[in-house]
Order: C-alpha cells, then structure tokens, then sequence
C-alpha cells in the first residue's frame, strides 16, 4: 500500500471549468467512487502501530491508582501512557482549558479518556488496554441538569463555585407586559449525535527530531494544532496537520478526539501510530448535541401578533465545556425564532453535569429552541383561530426589522415568503384505495394496510447566524498562485478549511475560475503551512473562506496586471477571461504570456465585525448575517402503534446566491434528514450518566426508506454585505425541518407531544 | 493463519491473519485495499458491503477466513480500465457523493440491484438500499444516481 503521503486529499487539477453559478462536479468524486480517496482511517504506514483508548466506566470517580505492569507485558505492545506521560499541559477545550487529554485524578463522564496503548495489532491494544487496572473510587454524580445548580448538587469541576458554564440574560421592551392571549409550554429535546460515517481517525508520524506530523479529520486544523502543542508542550512549528480525508463531520469534529492520543504515542514509542474509533467508541469520542429544558411563554394581540415572548431554556453541558458558551449564546440570542417582538425575557443556561459532554451540532442551539417557539406559535395560531401558516408570516421578520438583541436585520428576510412558498408547494396525493405497504408507518414490516393511519401537515420557520459571533475574530486565509504550466494558466489554491464533504473544494476552483479566468484549478491539500481558514462550522466556510479566496484572487489579478503593465508598457490593462485586454478591447496578451515567473498572494480576510452583548440586556450586534428557511412535513401515523412515515418534507429557503446549485440542494436535503431524524428517532439515551445505547442498531438515524421526496425551493436574496451575495446554507435545513415534522405528528395525533424525539409511546398513550 | 483468496479477479494471500479478524479488516489492513469502508463494523451501514462469490455482504461480519479460496469483489474492482462503471458514473454526475463514506457501499449495493432488477422502481430501490446508511445527502440525490444508473445501463 502507498504510504500517507501519496494518500491524503487530492491535488488533481481539473479542467473542467464551472464558475460561480454553474454546478461543476466535485474535483475528488471520482476519487470517491473509485475507493482511492483517502480517510483519515485509511491511512497506514510501513512500520506503524495501532493506538487504543481505554476510557472510564463511571460517571464521576476519583482515580486512586492506575497499574500498567500488565498490559506492558502483553507481547506486540509498545507503549501505555496515561496522564503522568503528558509533556505538556494536561489540559484542551475550545473555550475553557477544562478537559484533561487524559483523565488525571479524576473522571467526570462515563467514557472519558484514561490511558492509552499501543501495539502491533488492535486487537492485541484493546486486550492490553482490558489489562490496564485502575481503581476507582466512585464519587455520586449530578446526572439531572435541572438539579446541577442546587445548592447541594455534586460539584463537576471541584475548582469552580458551582455548575454553571454560562448563563444568558435578554431583556428588551416593557419588564412587565401584558396581553390579551397569553399562551405557555414547557419542551423537551433529547440528545442527538452528530453520527458522521467515517469514524474518529488518524495517523501520527514522528519526525525523528521530536516533533510529529499528523493525518486528521477535522473541522478546523489550527484549533487543533493550538490545543495539540499545549499538550504536548510543543511550537507550531513541530506540530503539522493535514487534513486527510473526512467522512461527515457535522459539529462533531470541532473538539480533539484522538489528535492528542496518536501524537503522545508516536512522540512515545518513536512510530506512526494510527489510531481509528469503532462506532461504540465514537459515542464517546465526541461531544454529543445538548439536550435541552425549554419553558416558553407568548403574549399576543386578539389577532395573534406578538406582543412579548419570555423563554428559560437550559442545556445540559455534561462534563466539559465544549463550545456550551457559545450554544448559550445562540439558544439566548436566537431562541425565540424569526419574529418581531416588542418585549422578551429570555434566560438560556449552560451547566456542567457528569453526563457526556455536549458541544457543537449543525443548528448549533437554535435546533433546541425551534421546536419550543415553533410549536408555540402553532398553539397561538389555533388559539386565536388565524392560519398556521398566516400567523408565521403576520409575525415574521423583515428585513429592517430589530431582532430581540436589538440589531437591525440589514438584509433579506423573507419570512413570510418562505413560509407561504412551502404551503404553496403541490402536497402528495390523498391516500386512495390499496397502498404499497412501504408507503405506509411499519413499512415492510407489514404492521398496517391503512387501517388507524391519519395524515397531518406541519409548518416551521426558523433563522440562524452564520459565522463565528459575539465579538470573535472570525477570519480566514487563502493562498492563491497563478503560474503558467505547458503553456496553460494554471491556479493553486491553498486554505486551511476543512473539506468534509460539503463541497467547498469546488467553490474554491469556481471562485478561482470565475477570478482568474483560468479553467484548471488546483486544490492544495488543506495543511498549517498556511493560516487558518478558521472553523468548518456555523455555514460559515463558502462566506469566509470563499471571501478569502476572492481577496487573494483580486490581489494575483493586480499584481500580474501590474507585472504586463511593466513588460508591456501599457496602462488601463484588464483581465478578460484569460486574456490581457486593453482599454479598447484590444487583446494584447494571453494570461500564460505574462506568467513567466509565478504569482502567489496570501490574504486574511474578515467580515464585518460582531460585538459581545451587553451582559445585563442581552442587546448588541451579536451577529454577522442570518439565513432563514421554512419547512412543511407531511407525515402518515399510525395511530394504533405510534408509528410515523414521513410523507413529504418539503422547504423553502433563501441562500443569498448559489454559487453552486446543486450543492445547495444537496445541502439541505441532508440537512433536512438530520433534523426530521431528531423529531422522530434519534437519541443518544443516557440514564445515570450511562450511555445505553452507543451503536447504530440501537441510536437510529434516517434510511433511504425514511425519508420522504422532498421538494427544495431556493431564493436567492443577495447579501450586500457579503461576497458574492451569499448566504450560509448548511444549518437552517436542520433546524426547521424536525419541529415541522413534530407539528405534523400533532396534527395528524392530536397530541400535545412536548418532547422529540418523539417516541411511538408517546403517541399511543 | 494464512488465508488465500481471489480479490478483484487477482489471486492474492495475505499471512498472520488473527482468526478474529474480519475480511473489512483484511483487504483494508492487510491487502492494501481501503475501499471497503468501515463506518460501524457491526453489520448495520453497509459502507462495507462486498461481492463473496458474486453475493454482497457486509465485510465487516465475514471472518477473513470464511473467504478462503473465494472470489471477493470490493468497489475498486467496479471500474474497468479507467472506464468507471455507469453506476460510478453516475453518483458522481448527480451530487449523490458528498462525504462519500457510505458511496462505496452503496455502489456495490446498487450494481446488485440493477443486475437483479434492470429496472427498478422508486419503492424497489428505496427497500434495495435500506441497508444502506448515509448521513449527508438525505438520499435524494443517491435515488436520482440510480434511476441514471438504471437508465445508461438499460440501453
Ligand atoms: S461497517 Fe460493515 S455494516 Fe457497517
Ligand atoms: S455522503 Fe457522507 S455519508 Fe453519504
């Protein structure tokens, strides 16, 4: 087998030229199809070794002592390391320093990360690491989160004052208002999983000289980097990522899963050490989306516009921090949906608890709050007799509009539209006379012929930011050369953001197209020999990176402008497609003509800044740009057994501009699975801080035979303020597709069904 | 133990195989064959999913010695030459390929379909592929690969 080298991410030009606009084919398909595109747990070595984590059992326990003697002595192993063998600072997190690399005196989750072993064979690391004796001695844990700011609760973090990891406060309008209707509930959201394909993986190959490369799927290599050099008390610069391939990723890769583990054991033992999760483990390997406590309150006019909205809404941090504040912050600022309203009160908490840690999920906090407010706004709606669907568009946002922070909604929000495009949209046909059993809830398990099915519809609207908020420097970098090869102008293009397989690659190649001109583009391996591209999260990358892109293409045209302007002696020169043009029109040369010597810029590029909220009235720009979509589910239950078919999941959503469509679409239908997924069957279900079900027999994610057609509608509102007019894509999907679904459930039930996922028994009993 | 097998219409061997070990483990450790993917090794995705003796199986629930003196077929053996195969061809050309983790399972999983049932329908391939997992695309798009791959291959 070739070694990592040859296997990483492809460097293939490609010379089939889509520009911005068109939907060119992804530069590593074919890669894909073929077997030969390389993932992170594909990679392998001559001489390299298998890693292994052994995780804790409990809950919350202090570590009295760990034994390694035995497991040392298994024949093929090469190293046991636990925390004692950390060289650096025991300590990573992506917004407090809370989390050991590897436990040191104490665990807080069941599954937390012990010791570590490496051998010649898995199998021969995981009977070794079974070897490893801990003694533990057993703390009582705070496994409610309702209960983890008691005065009494179990403190998580023995260093803090109590549980809490944030708490935000939002208060704008009148402190005590009043309204003729007022409606209230209470919800509850389960955990989720990110559940991505390719499991947590990597390989780590030292340099010999102390240092250490290493081969990683990941969402953003130079937090990564930062976190890996602390550990192991390392510069950059002996720290090298590369990004190799990724199998989904979907928040789930934001925090280090085995980065630090395989670069300790290689350092250790002197070999490449491969390390790749089995699916039970990648349960524990990462953090998990926040279960959440909701408790809404609306107050309306007779003719159901909104006059205030109060919201509490809790998340279970578990026992790190993970990006929990910024999941706060989004729940806090976002949490009331895509409405204008006068007056609101809202309090988000985040705490610690010893369940799993919970971190980032596409739809980032805003996922929890939807399915609150939106089944809210439908018990409004019916309370006041006006439409579903009337009363989303009568409260919705506009553009002009402040938002509950107090920021001016600068550009397009089309609430209304989007909502009254979904319900515009053909429904599937009536159910007549005999149907195809897999059409119907049970499906080939042949539980009904339609007897005890009832139909309902659902609506939802939500709005996300997109970027990095409340003040962070959220830029990325990008390198762009243009050098003349056999006579073609040829590009590179070189970022460090994560391709995970969303298709940025490709918007690279199209803004540099589009740009330069030139129709072959290549994609660097994305690597920390350039800056940071920033974090492949919060529908940011297409924004951020492709401005960077942009920036560094605008800088190589000035710079070859200028190169011709000299050589040629001629002024007013512009780019025209890939030739050199004068004022008059006159080609004057072709673009390979003036590339005699390559030219290469690098550019940091930023949006717009965002600033932190007042910590007293929650009010301030906290956000860069909002993305809003709409959904309507049509769902089949059977009523008799609880089970649901999803019809039709149908959905509006405005992009901004599609710089290429059909990875739009793609975007949204598999961001529109992921949250029907979370209305009805996934959970990660966790009783005393125990996971109970940490495979895919037992946490169930959408099938082919799940998920309806849907129809996608995609408006393009431009920006202004953003390249190119774009507008983040990959969070709305998820957001409002699964309260749509729960609605639906509603409606065809009758059911108030205050809890996703929603289970049969909910529904029967 | 060694095991001896005909992989991708090449006889090959590969030495010091531990009898737990699966056949996944064997073509993407042992014989340089990482195609076969490993999402879940306990039989419920299908990134695994191979030819044994012409039938697909999840290769992560075969033992490496089950397949002594058999032919395995993996999905760097669907393309000839540098032709890639229609099936292939097409979840390229339709965007069904995104992360592409569940893609070679799902060609392997696609081409049996299609021998079997030239022309499926739309329930036909949905239940064909429900082994099948894919956590990006939502499946639309994998559903308009096939129907193309159906449609190229029935000319
Ligand atoms: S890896 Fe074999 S079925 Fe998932
Ligand atoms: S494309 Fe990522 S799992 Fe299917």
């Amino acid at each position: 087998m070739t070694s990592t080298e040859t296997r990483t991410v492809p460097t293939t030009a490609s010379g089939e030229g889509g520009r911005l606009g068109d939907s060119p084919l992804r530069p590593d398909g074919t890669l894909k199809v073929t077997g030969e595109f390389a993932y992170s747990s594909d990679l392998w070595h001559d001489d390299m070794v298998w890693g292994v984590t052994l995780r804790s059992p409990h809950p919350h326990a202090r570590i009295r002592s760990i034994d390694v003697t035995d497991a040392l002595r298994v024949p093929g192993v090469s190293a046991v390391l636990t925390a004692a063998d950390v060289p650096g600072e025991n300590a990573i997190g992506l917004e407090h320093l809370d989390t050991p690399a590897l436990a040191d005196g104490v665990v807080r989750y069941q599954g937390e990360p012990v010791a570590l072993v490496a051998a010649d064979h898995p199998e021969t690391a995981r009977r070794a690491a079974k070897r490893v004796v801990v003694d533990y001695e057993v703390l009582p844990a705070v496994t409610d989160p309702r209960r983890a700011l008691d005065a009494d609760a179990p403190l998580v973090h023995a260093s803090r004052e109590d549980n809490l990891v944030r708490a935000m406060k939002i208060r704008r309008g009148d402190p005590a208002p009043t309204a003729p209707v007022v409606v209230a509930l209470d919800f509850e959201v389960g955990m989720q999983d990110q559940a991505f394909l390719g499991p947590e993986s990597g390989l780590a190959v030292p340099d010999g000289e102390g240092g250490v490369d290493l081969y990683v799927a990941t969402q953003w290599l130079h937090v990564d980097q930062t976190q890996v050099c602390r550990v192991l008390g390392l510069p950059p610069e002996r720290v090298r990522l590369t990004l190799a391939g990724v199998g989904g990723a979907f928040g789930g890769r934001e925090d280090l899963s085995m980065h630090v583990h395989a670069c300790l054991l290689a350092l250790h033992t002197g070999k490449p050490v491969k390390m790749s999760y089995a699916r039970d483990e990648s349960f524990f390997g990462h953090v998990h989306r926040h279960p959440a406590w909701l408790r809404y309150e609306f107050g309306a006019s007779e003719e159901g516009e909104l006059v205030y909205a109060k919201a509490d809404i809790l998340f279970d941090g578990g026992a790190y921090a993970s990006s929990t504040g910024a999941v706060v912050g989004n729940g806090g600022t976002l949490g009331l949906g895509p409405y204008r309203i006068p007056s609101v009160h809202v309090d988000a908490r985040g705490v610690y608890t010893n369940n799993p840690p919970c971190g980032a999920m596409r739809g980032f906090g805003c996922v929890q709050a939807a399915f609150a407010h939106e089944a809210l706004m439908d018990e409004l709606a019916d309370r006041v007799g006006v439409d579903r669907v009337e009363i989303r568009a009568r409260n919705g946002m506009r553009e002009g509009d402040l938002n509950i922070t107090g920021q001016v909604i600068d550009s397009a929000a089309p609430v209304a539209e989007l909502i009254r495009t979904v319900r515009d949209l053909p429904l599937p046909p009536e159910p007549v006379g005999e149907r195809d059993i897999r059409e119907l809830p049970g499906g080939a398990s042949n539980t009904t012929h339609g007897e005890g099915v009832v139909r309902g519809i659902g609506y939802a609207v939500t709005y996300k930011n997109v970027g990095f908020s409340e003040g962070f420097d959220d830029y990325s970098t990008a390198r762009v050369r243009l050098e003349a090869v056999a006579g073609e102008p040829v590009a590179t293009v070189h970022t460090a953001a994560a391709e995970v397989g969303q298709g940025l690659i490709t918007i690279e190649q199209q803004i540099c197209r589009t740009e330069l001109g030139v129709d072959q583009v290549v994609v660097h391996p994305k690597d920390t020999s350039v800056g940071s591209g920033g974090s492949t999260s919060a529908s940011r990358q297409t924004y951020v990176t492709g401005g960077a892109v942009k920036a560094a293409c605008e800088a190589v045209r000035t710079s070859v402008l200028r190169r011709a302007a000299e050589a040629l002696q001629r002024t007013g020169l512009r780019l025209d497609g890939d030739k050199i043009v004068a004022e008059s029109g006159e080609v004057v040369a072709g673009l390979a003509d003036v590339l005699d010597e390559p030219v290469e810029e690098t550019v940091e590029w930023r949006h717009r800044p965002t600033f932190p909220i007042d910590p007293e009235t929650g009010q301030g720009n906290a956000h860069v740009q909002y993305a809003f979509s709409a959904h309507r589910a049509v769902v089949d239950v059977d009523t008799e057994l609880g089970l649901v078919k999803v019809v039709a999941l149908d959905t509006a959503q405005d992009v901004g501009r599609a710089l290429n469509p059909d990875a739009v679409v793609g975007q949204i239908q598999g961001g529109s699975a992921q949250g029907m997924g979370l209305a009805l069957m996934e959970e990660i279900v966790v009783t005393d801080g125990h996971v109970k079900n940490p495979s895919f027999t037992d946490y169930l994610i959408p099938t082919i035979l799940d998920m309806p057609p849907m129809q996608v509608k995609v408006l393009e509102y431009a920006d202004p303020h953003a390249p190119y007019g774009v507008r983040g894509v990959g969070e709305p999907p998820t957001i409002s597709s699964g309260p749509a679904v729960a609605a639906a459930v509603r409606a065809a039930t009758g059911k108030a069904l205050r809890r996703v996922p929603i289970r049969p028994e909910h529904i029967t009993f | 133990m060694r095991i001896e097998l005909t992989v991708n219409g090449t006889r090959r061997e590969a030495d010091d195989v531990w009898e737990g070990e699966s056949l996944l483990y064997a073509l993407r450790e042992r014989l340089g064959l990482p195609g076969s993917k490993n999402a879940c090794e306990q039989g419920e995705c299908g990134s695994c999913t191979v030819y044994l003796d012409g039938t697909p199986v999840c290769s992560c629930l075969v033992a490496a010695g089950q397949a002594q003196g058999r032919e395995v077929t993996t999905v760097e053996g669907l393309r000839e030459g540098d032709e890639l195969d229609p099936v292939q061809q097409a979840f390229v050309e339709k965007g069904a390929v995104q992360c592409g983790f569940c893609t070679p399972g799902f060609l392997m999983s696609t081409k049996d379909l299609l021998q079997r049932n030239p022309n499926p329908s739309d329930p036909e391939i949905r239940e064909a592929l429900a082994g099948n997992l894919c956590r990006c695309t939502g499946y639309e798009k994998i559903l308009d690969a096939v129907r193309a791959a159906a449609a190229v291959t029935q000319r």
